[in-house]
């Protein structure tokens, strides 16, 4: 692959690291958010602090994890703990961002990863929330990492597994979860998305490269607010492909 | 705020300087509670557990038939592919205990039971195969109803509810699964906290009929050490009736007891000791082994239809007598050369 082209992953990858602070903590999954920590160290932040559900905080990511629980999430850490302190370091308001994945997204940010059809009669039974719904919960401010298209994006998804803004202003708080927290950015395949101060509904930041406004919308399954100037997102540098490939990884598990 | 029942916590025998106070309730989630939290059983079972140091030594065939019933509660920790106590859960299938309720955070291990139709209700937070994807077995099982109930829970909520057992407490308060359909298919609570009067989620206490831990060492007596992140083994030990512990390794006492900092889990809270080297196979075990990628890749591939799931299960665990002849289908080069990529930096 030439150094100018790049793939799918390899955007949302580098689209995502962007997103990741210097000195801050941030609660990674497993798979691309875990490529995009490694990317940051090695480029814009190479103190940020990766947290890890099963117990790793402030891994040096050298190489790839294929589980949450794997040995690299917390090689040369700062800590080895466990789940619960892991969460819990959440809970009193420790870790700013939280990195997600999921099956389906509404325009509030909600998010499925349980069931697609009826709970008890499910169509496709999916993993459930794992530790999704506890870093949506608790993490301050929350970032969706997926592929955009309109079974994703839709208007009302089967199963709340992870809370977003709920059914909108004021919903988190009324439903008991920490004031101040939320959803903050979606990174897709298409776009980078955020959400609107008062509705809290999601807006349209900045398109891919080559991505028209008119694509985004079409495969949006909900009305998608516009930010008073949609930007359009940089293709990956040279340096960040180069990074990624080179020393991110170089044996192409994930790219 | 949500309308709520009042639950009348009025004490009998009133005292003027006492008010009348009530605690709303403003949700109950609908999941079936499949096993309750039975506190005052619980300390009754632990007293009358042995606190004698005796050597616990037992194969995985003696444990598992002495210490798993059709229809318990289970559990296992940590999950799939790391520090799974896999040679266990090969020997539960071996036996096919059956009906069992299990706590659902795991990968190949969870899908050892389903595929062999052993579950029949599950609290669950996280089944499927982690970068290979959704669960073919759970969702085979689920979908079809052979599963009959699914009680949903966040991760660190299991974890939590492990706790609550392992304080002796009937529920513990967190702040995870407000708000969400996971707390209103779970059996979780929600009330207005009596101190801040913000809502909150009330887990009930889950304690396990039986436990499975595997351990980097432990001595025959059962005190374990965990090397690495402890995950929830902790709070799982502390909150089952039955503890079955498998251990790369049994070390001398001696090698506990200088360095005691290093015990996750005490041996009273231990039923029995198997020793089971390359006892996550194929998963890792952090400085010891790492992941055998392509028997991972086989039983993904494997899973997909029933037919060839059931072969893997025949040729991996029915037709094997034992730990140690699935070992011998590896072979020693194969499990040696694990070693040399086993993750993590020794301290």
């Amino acid at each position: 692959m030439s150094e100018r082209s790049y793939n799918a992953s390899e955007l949302l990858i580098c689209t995502a690291s962007r997103l990741m602070e210097d000195g801050t903590t941030a609660f990674i999954g497993t798979g691309i958010p875990m490529l995009a920590a490694s990317l940051a160290q090695k480029l814009q932040a190479p103190n940020l602090v990766t947290i890890f559900e099963f117990g790793g905080t402030g891994a040096i990511l050298e190489t790839l994890p294929l589980a949450v629980g794997g040995g690299c999430t917390f090689n040369r850490a700062i800590a080895a703990s466990g789940i619960r302190d892991i969460v819990e370091t959440a809970q009193r308001g420790f870790v700013e961002y939280g990195f997600l994945g999921g099956a389906q997204i509404d325009a509030y940010g909600n998010l499925n990863t349980t069931v697609i059809g009826d709970h008890d009669h499910p169509k496709v039974r999916l993993p459930g929330s794992g530790g999704g719904n506890d870093v949506g919960s608790n993490c301050w401010r929350t970032i969706a990492i997926m592929p955009h298209d309109r079974r994703r994006f839709v208007q009302t998804i089967d199963f709340i597994t992870t809370p977003g803004y709920l059914t909108g202003p004021g919903a988190r708080e009324a439903a008991g979860l920490p004031r101040g927290t939320g959803p903050f950015r979606v990174v897709t395949t298409l776009a980078l998305l955020g959400y609107h101060p008062v509705s809290r509904r999601m807006q349209l930041l900045a398109t891919q490269p080559g991505v028209s406004v008119e694509q985004v919308l079409e495969n949006t399954g909900f009305e998608l607010l516009l930010a008073d100037c949609v930007e359009q997102n940089p293709p990956p540098s040279a340096e960040e492909l180069r990074t990624l490939r080179e020393a991110v990884d170089p044996d192409g598990l994930y790219i | 705020m949500r309308k709520g029942s009042a639950v009348d916590l009025t004490l009998k025998e009133s005292d003027d300087t006492l008010r009348s106070e009530t605690v709303r309730l403003l949700e109950s989630g609908v999941g079936k509670m499949i096993q309750p939290p039975d506190v005052e059983g619980f300390r009754e079972w632990n007293r009358a557990k042995s606190k004698r140091l005796v050597d616990k030594r037992m194969s995985e065939a003696e444990a598992v038939r002495r210490f798993i019933r059709d229809g318990d509660y289970i559990g296992t920790e940590l999950y799939g592919t790391v520090r799974c106590p896999m040679s266990l859960v090969h020997e539960i299938v071996r036996q096919g205990v059956t009906n069992l309720r299990v706590a659902g955070q795991g990968v190949l291990e969870l899908d050892m039971l389903l595929a062999a139709g052993l579950v029949k209700a599950l609290d669950l937070t996280y089944i499927g195969l982690e970068v290979y994807g959704l669960s073919n077995c759970l969702r085979r099982e689920v979908e079809t109803g052979r599963v009959e109930h699914v009680v949903e829970w966040s991760n660190a909520g299991i974890a939590w509810r492990f706790k609550a057992a392992a304080m002796g407490v009937p529920f513990i308060p967190v702040r995870s699964m407000l708000g969400s359909d996971t707390l209103k298919y779970s059996s979780a609570k929600v009330i207005e906290c009596p101190f801040t009067g913000l809502p909150i989620a009330l887990l009930p206490a889950l304690i396990l009929d039986a436990g499975l831990i595997h351990v980097h060492r432990a001595d025959i007596h059962g005190n374990a050490q965990i090397d690495g992140i402890s995950g929830f083994a902790a709070e799982m030990a502390r909150a089952s009736k039955r503890l079955i512990i498998s251990t790369e390794e049994i070390v001398d006492t001696e090698v506990i007891r200088r360095r005691p900092d290093r015990t996750i889990i005490p041996y009273y809270l231990v039923d029995a000791v198997v020793e089971a080297p390359f006892g996550s196979h194929p998963g890792e075990l952090c400085y010891r082994y790492a992941r055998d990628e392509e028997q991972i890749k086989l039983w993904v591939e494997a899973s997909k239809e029933p037919a060839s799931t059931e072969e893997f299960l025949e040729k991996h665990i029915y037709r094997v007598a034992d730990h140690r002849a699935y070992l011998d289908l590896f072979g020693q080069e194969r499990l040696q050369a694990l070693t040399h990529g086993a993750p993590g930096r020794e301290a």
